[in-house]
């Protein structure tokens, strides 16, 4: 059947701000999804709340709202646009949740709106796990034993039928929050009673353990002529206990025999046929008995996923794209097969390479470096990287040194040859663990005697890898001992030891390593990705590298060729924003006739949609790596300054390598990190800075905290996201400082500024051509400097700062990025202090704030930084209105908020400080800054109260700036609680709170009332002095039970506006495109 | 690490790939062809279509679950030889017997790894199946081009007397996870249950399988056994199997075939056995490029439009144009557009060029054999009747 007819106007929901679990794979199936209806003539309305999503450039959509991911607001633009359908499998758990909470408040049914996808009885049968066991059972297909319950009395009787350990898993969260596994009581109980919080329809099942099996996730299609077809197997290294997106994942299964495999295709086809996906993807998981081969159903998400962008990445199969062709009626086998064009989509990819993808964590942003968490079934990691070989020891090495991680491939932990008892006791608990360095782990005790057996026994990992793993520890073996030759060496290569890999075990350099291999001839091909295992002619551009003799990327001997460096994994600091610069830069040059070459290891993102750029190279982003490529294609040059710290730091390595680096020379880059060189160049510049040193003992930074007075801010130089950034007060703590973080530091030096304490903080983001320079925005935070601005939320445009103010902003970046000579993007941070503005750093490349600011003003910054780059001049791009005027001006406010993965994290204090926590943003975008401020909050997830009661401790500094606020709620009706302190010290400016006990005093104290839910907005700053435990325990209670929590009084006075706000007016949505045709200049680019 | 010898693939083309010897270490020729099928190594070892034949699997990684008592598709390898790109000497598995290097080398089969079997498809995807010589043992790339070129072509061949069975046999294995969407006993109101005659041109055990576990007694026929043989056992249905190589040399099939048409017995052809029909119907076959090997074929059903995703093995097929009119095309590849399964307008007949028994492949196509089943029932005490049952 065609497509449907009836339909001509279809709502996309995306998946909201990046958090742990659902991350730019939703852009990349978004992206994907809207292209599709868009090109079967849909008229397509997005909501989203993540401006930093390809999806929600206003090109793409027909109607794009960057509004909150909430009922009320859906119902909004659903009244406003009167689509006849929804289609809620592109946008992860967050899009499906809302459409089945728009089905039972009758919002669909009321504007006639249909489903499309997933039936809403889809949804429920496959997430709920009651009726997802049920329906199972009359296939029937195998379970674990299990029971759902809904109070702690039914987890007892349960245990008692069950046996431990148990598995406890919530209904309808995402990636398994609040979840885990219990093996005695005392845990279940605990685990249960966090897990019934955690479930919003409060059930919770409890499960017989599967801990160790073998554990495997298909990646299915089905079309409304149920036609079925898998486009993806995949194993899991890591056996079942470890939630999948912490795993190391293999494509396709390695260890079933054909039977085995194909049983479990049968078993996927009829649960995905009685679960009622009718048009779509899916993802079905089991777990297979290693002992016995008995196979049981572990769940079905019945919509796009982190698994299936990572299957679309590894087969060349655009599972997004064809699920929305799919829901509005076409069957699979009425679709061309993207990557053969000639074959129809209705097949089953066949691959001839192995990939592997190996998560990346941030557990040092947390817990501090040393800490190594376990790894259980509540998801943990922050990103991925995925490589691809064709062997999976290959594929394992690539992706293991595409992580960043400071490994250039497979390494041990470090350990003698011989291993002490203590040494060896640690080894064993570091194998029976699940952790973030067990794979580590893993090399160090086959290089120390254990064999594959033991391994696989502590590990529960299948024979079969560690058997893999075996022969790069072999083969690693003999090459200490005897001399490297041609064979040898590519030998090692095609088991994936990277150069440097090499060089450290042989002595001597990369670079020597390179040469050698030049020499020898050992070099990588290119093979093609084409679904069909070269059956078929494929001419898609999309390739990796490997050892084998045969190279088929025949590159175009166009002159006009860029090569583009990507982001790498995700992680905490450089995330989706870098993406979609990436992208954008691609899309600039492809528009300016340029050829484009991509290189990124990312599978969850757009950048790596081999539709994206002229040629995908789904490569490591290390120099061995980029050099390869560069010698095959020869481009004119390398853009590095998209994909944030990542190509950056690989910007002088390549230069001299002889590369050439478009844009910002690298000397220049260099010179902004280089904070003695930056310094003098301010100084000449005329640009205030903060008083600050250098220090590299201890000694030196007391003599410069000194000298520049406490509070100071003390950080390693050359690091991201403001890892291990610290204020610190007094001496004492900065000598613990010092000692604590040599080790981050490395070899390197630390930075002492003077910490300007309750400045106001200001973000610029510039495009300069070398001679003229565009300011694209000019943010202020809001919260004061001293918290990350990755964190911050922040104002567009600014909200307090007087013209003048502006004007010395908008100077100063103007002097900085000339005298840098920067041609391209540029960031720089300031501080407003009594009315002066000082400069804290400046960043010559794509900033988080990219995509923030360019949905705002409607000039897309990276493409006019690409282009410039490409040597085209600004006042030949900008819209003519903005060639002098800068920032643009705008007739409404944006504010930028923020999502924290504290939750993810137990026994975290949910504060924030200079060290970047947060994984992902949102924007509100309204007529003014406090609607604006209250959308952001809306969509963070933290909605403000319009009523009830608060609780409010504040530190002294806080006691004069909190009575206003206090007084306000008491207008608005709240009732105040406090503790005796605060209570007293409001009592005597004449506003009443009622007392709560302290924790330990007396009950009920403050967390009881959390508990009891009486509370529905929490005050608590914390002291910056000393950790105050009683507010940790405030905040992380608040937390866990999703009480609005404000830590900072900037923050707090703007909730109270917000609060206000609310209960005098109703907000409302509009598109995008309206508010970008309501700004005093055109925001289509000029041609070139 | 332990040391292989080095072995030699050489092409009639003049293409030479080394590699490091495995399995066997002997000398070994035949038609080089690849299969893309991820899975079921051992099957496609095991599979006696595969006679004459050296298969390049193009997964890098064969070997991983070594081999099981499960999953053999006849009593031995049939494959001349075996190209990977790498061979895995430690498998792992619940069901695993014993590592596929000692398999190949207790059944006399060659093989090579450390090859670009990628470049080898390649080739083949672009010059069509080509014959070669895989040696651990000569060195001399002009004298096994010379043998390589003096193959015989895989054209014109009777493959199909070589892998049959000697004498007749009845089968009862069934499977051992029982038969997915396959009604246990499609024949309720039998008394007896259906007694199908299989005529073994290669047969695989899967075929026998499925229709052990669909209930049914099974004959199983040599490819040379006549028409009188297979009438003499009175049987309610009659399989044409699977085989090797070229069907039109195998006359002595096709005219069996056409005398069995005469009685009316319900039939069923699968790959050869499909080709076999066509020609004894009158239509004509001719070689592909390259072939079908594979479990990811798409075959559309023209009466349902709906599509299976089946496992496939042939080289040769039937030209479509050449049907004659009482045998109305019923399914084609999505791929190619190539015939893939035709039935008769008057006769309870049907066939299919690809593998309903998939093993290995996807089990969409099983319910073929129910609808064997069904043709069965239908035509059951009406076998000898002197008018055509229209169905």
């Amino acid at each position: 059947m065609p497509k449907r007819a009836d339909l001509q106007k279809i709502i996309v929901v995306g998946s909201g701000p990046i958090v742990i679990g659902q991350a730019c794979e939703f852009d990349y199936s978004g992206t994907q999804g809207i292209k599709a209806l868009k090109e079967e003539g849909y008229s397509v309305v997005l909501v989203n709340s993540n401006p930093a999503t390809i999806m929600t450039d206003p090109q793409l959509a027909d109607r794009t709202y960057i509004e909150p991911l909430t009922p009320e607001f859906l119902e909004m633009v659903i009244a406003r646009e009167k689509p006849q359908a929804l289609l809620p499998t592109l946008g992860g758990q967050t899009a499906l949740n809302l459409a089945v909470a728009l089905s039972e408040r009758g919002v669909l049914e009321r504007h006639g709106v249909e489903l499309i996808g997933a039936k809403l009885s889809a949804i429920t049968q496959a997430e709920d796990r009651q009726l997802f066991k049920s329906v199972m059972q009359s296939i029937p297909l195998d379970l674990p034993r299990s029971r759902v319950i809904t109070g702690l009395g039914e987890a007892r009787g349960a245990a008692r039928e069950l046996g431990f350990p148990l598995v406890v898993r919530p209904s309808f969260t995402l990636g398994g929050t609040g979840g885990g596994v219990a093996y005695h009581i005392q845990e279940l109980i605990a685990r249960t009673s966090s897990a019934l919080e955690a479930s919003p329809s409060k059930k919770v099942l409890l499960e017989e353990s599967v801990i160790g099996w073998k554990e495997y996730e298909l990646e299915v299609m089905r079309d409304w002529r149920d036609n079925f077809v898998v486009i993806c197997s995949i194993e899991n290294v890591d056996p079942m206990g470890v939630h999948t997106g912490d795993s190391i994942t293999v494509a396709p299964a390695q260890t079933l025999t054909d039977r085995q495999y194909q049983e479990m295709r049968d078993d996927a086809r009829r649960a995905v046929r009685a679960i009622g996906v009718e048009t779509g993807g899916c993802n079905v998981q089991f777990a297979v008995d290693p002992k016995t081969g008995r196979r049981v159903i572990i769940e079905i998400n019945p919509r796009v996923s982190r698994s299936s962008a990572l299957a679309s990445k590894a087969t060349g199969f655009p599972i997004a794209k064809i699920a929305a062709k799919l829901a509005v009626g076409y069957s699979l086998d009425e679709l061309p097969n993207d990557i053969t064009r000639k074959t129809p989509a209705a097949f089953e990819p066949a691959i001839d390479y192995v990939v592997t993808k190996v998560p990346r964590f941030a557990f040092e942003k947390f817990y501090g470096a040393d800490e190594d968490v376990p790894l259980d079934t509540s998801m943990k990691s922050v990103g991925e990287a995925m490589a691809i070989g064709r062997t999976f020891k290959e594929s394992l090495q690539k992706a293991l040194r595409s992580l960043e991680i400071g490994r250039p491939g497979w390494t041990a932990q470090p350990a003698g040859r011989k291993l002490s008892a203590a040494q060896k006791a640690q080894l064993e608990r570091k194998l029976t663990t699940p952790g973030s360095e067990r794979i580590f782990w893993i090399k160090t005790a086959l290089q120390s005697g254990y064999g594959v057996p033991e391994v696989s026994t502590a590990t529960r990992i299948d024979p079969w890898f560690i058997g893999q793993m075996r022969e790069i520890v072999d083969f690693e073996a003999s090459l200490r001992s005897t001399p490297l030759d041609r064979e040898s060496l590519r030998r090692a290569k095609s088991l994936g030891f990277s150069d440097r890999q090499l060089a450290a075990l042989r002595g001597g350099t990369e670079a020597k390593i390179r040469e050698l291999r030049k020499r020898w001839g050992v070099r990588p091909a290119f093979k093609r990705v084409d679904t069909c295992a070269a059956e078929f002619d494929a001419q898609t551009p999309y390739f990796y590298s490997t050892y084998d003799p045969e190279n088929e990327a025949r590159p175009s001997r166009q002159k006009k060729k860029v090569m583009i460096l990507g982001s790498g994994p995700n992680r905490i600091g450089q995330g989706i924003e870098f993406d979609y610069s990436c992208v954008h830069a691609v899309t600039a040059l492809r528009e300016m006739g340029y050829e484009t070459l991509m290189v990124n290891c990312n599978p969850e993102t757009v950048s790596t949609d081999y539709d994206a750029s002229d040629r995908l190279y789904f490569e490591p982003l290390t120099i061995e790596d980029i050099l390869e490529i560069m010698d095959l294609e020869k481009p004119a040059g390398v853009i590095v300054q998209f994909g944030g710290q990542t190509p950056l730091n690989l910007a002088l390595p390549l230069l001299r390598a002889g590369v050439p680096i478009l844009g910002t020379a690298p000397k220049s880059i260099d010179i902004a990190e280089d904070r003695r060189r930056f310094a003098a160049l301010l100084k000449q510049l005329r640009i205030p800075v903060p008083p600050h040193g250098i220090a590299r003992t201890s000694a030196q930074a007391c003599r410069i905290a000194r000298r520049v007075g406490f509070p100071v801010i003390a950080r390693p130089s050359y690091v991201l996201g403001g890892r291990a950034m610290e204020i610190v007060y007094d001496e004492p703590a900065l000598k613990q400082y010092i000692a604590a973080n040599t080790r981050a530091a490395g070899r390197r030096e630390i930075l002492i500024d003077r910490f300007l304490a309750d400045a106001t903080e200001v973000d610029v983001d510039a495009v300069s051509d070398g001679k003229a320079v565009y300011i694209g925005g000019v943010m202020e935070h809001i919260e004061e400097a001293g918290i990350h601005s990755g964190d911050s939320a922040c104002t567009l445009p600014p909200r307090t700062l007087t013209p003048e103010q502006l004007s010395t902003v908008v100077e100063y970046t103007r002097r900085t990025a000339l005298a840098l000579r920067v041609v391209g993007l540029i960031n720089i941070q300031f501080a407003i202090k009594d009315g002066a503005v000082y400069l804290l750093e400046a960043n010559p490349r794509a900033s988080r704030t990219v995509p923030f600011v360019s949905k705002a003003t409607g000039i897309p910054l990276a493409k006019l930084a690409a282009k410039v780059i490409v040597g085209a001049r600004l006042k030949s791009l900008l819209p003519k209105a903005l060639v002098s005027a800068s920032p643009p001006p705008l007739p409404y406010a944006a504010v930028k908020g923020v999502v924290l993965p504290f939750l993810r994290f137990p026994g975290v204090d949910p504060t924030l400080g200079p060290e970047m926590k947060s994984t992902g943003e949102v924007m509100g975008i309204d007529t003014d800054f406090v609607r604006a401020f209250i959308k952001s909050q809306a969509a963070a997830g933290t909605a403000l109260p319009p009523a009830g009661s608060v609780f409010i401790s504040v530190r002294d500094e806080d006691k004069p700036a909190i009575l206003s606020a206090a007084a306000h709620l008491k207008h608005l009706g709240f009732t105040l609680h406090a503790t005796h302190n605060t209570r007293d010290f409001l009592a005597r400016h004449g506003i009443e709170a009622r007392p709560v006990f302290k924790i330990g005093d007396g009950k009920p104290d403050v967390v009881d009332l959390l508990k009891q839910k009486s509370l529905s907005l929490v005050i608590n700053t914390p002291s910056g002095r000393r950790a105050r435990k009683d507010g940790y325990r405030i905040r992380r209670t608040a937390l866990e039970l999703n009480i609005n929590c404000i830590t900072n009084i900037h923050a707090c006075e703007m909730a109270i506006h917000g609060i206000s706000m609310l209960r005098d007016s109703k907000l409302s949505a509009r598109p995008l495109q309206e508010l970008h045709a309501s700004l005093p200049y055109s925001v289509s680019m000029r041609p070139l | 690490m332990a040391r292989y010898a080095d072995a030699l693939l050489t092409l009639e083309d003049g293409t030479v790939f080394r590699g490091r010897s495995c399995g066997a270490l002997l000398e070994t020729a035949g038609e080089v062809v690849f299969n893309t099928s991820m899975t079921g190594y051992q099957e496609i070892l095991t599979d006696p279509s595969y006679k004459g034949q050296i298969v390049c699997m193009t997964y890098p990684h064969i070997g991983n679950y070594g081999i099981t008592r499960e999953d053999s598709e006849s009593a031995r390898p049939w494959v001349e030889g075996l190209v990977v790109r790498e061979l895995c000497r430690t498998p792992s598995n619940w069901q695993s017997t014993e590592a596929l290097d000692v398999f190949l080398r207790r059944n006399g089969i060659p093989a090579i790894e450390g090859i670009d079997t990628r470049a080898l498809t390649r080739l083949l995807r672009t010059r069509g199946s080509l014959r070669a010589v895989l040696s651990p043992l000569d060195s001399s790339v002009p004298r096994l081009l010379a043998k390589a070129r003096a193959l015989p072509s895989m054209t014109g061949r009777d493959l199909a007397r070589v892998v049959t069975c000697r004498r007749p046999y009845a089968w009862t294995e069934t499977l051992p996870a029982g038969i997915f969407s396959l009604p246990p006993q499609a024949a309720s109101d039998r008394e007896a249950p259906p007694h199908v005659a299989v005529l073994d041109f290669g047969v695989k055990y899967g075929i026998l399988r499925c229709l052990a576990s669909a209930g049914c007694r099974v004959t199983v026929l040599p490819a040379a056994a006549t028409a009188e043989d297979v009438l003499s056992l009175s049987p309610d249905g009659i399989l044409l199997s699977n085989g090797p190589g070229d069907p039109e040399p195998v006359q002595y099939a096709v005219q069996t075939v056409r005398r069995l048409l005469e009685t009316r017995v319900p039939m069923f052809g699968i790959c050869l056995g499909h080709q076999l029909l066509g020609l004894a119907l009158g239509a004509k076959t001719y070689k592909l490029k390259f072939g079908h090997h594979g479990a990811n074929h798409p075959v559309r059903d023209l009466e349902t439009g709906k599509v299976e995703i089946t496992a496939q093995n042939h080289n040769f097929c039937i030209d479509p144009a050449s049907l004659p009119p009482q045998a109305r095309l019923s399914h084609i590849n999505l791929n190619d557009q190539t015939c893939e399964g035709f039935s008769h307008a008057q006769l309870p007949v049907f066939s299919v060029q690809y593998h309903p028994e998939a093993s290995a492949g996807p089990h969409d196509s099983r319910h073929l054999l129910s609808r064997f089943l069904r043709l069965m029932d239908e035509h059951s005490g009406k076998i000898t009747g002197p008018h055509a049952q229209a169905r």
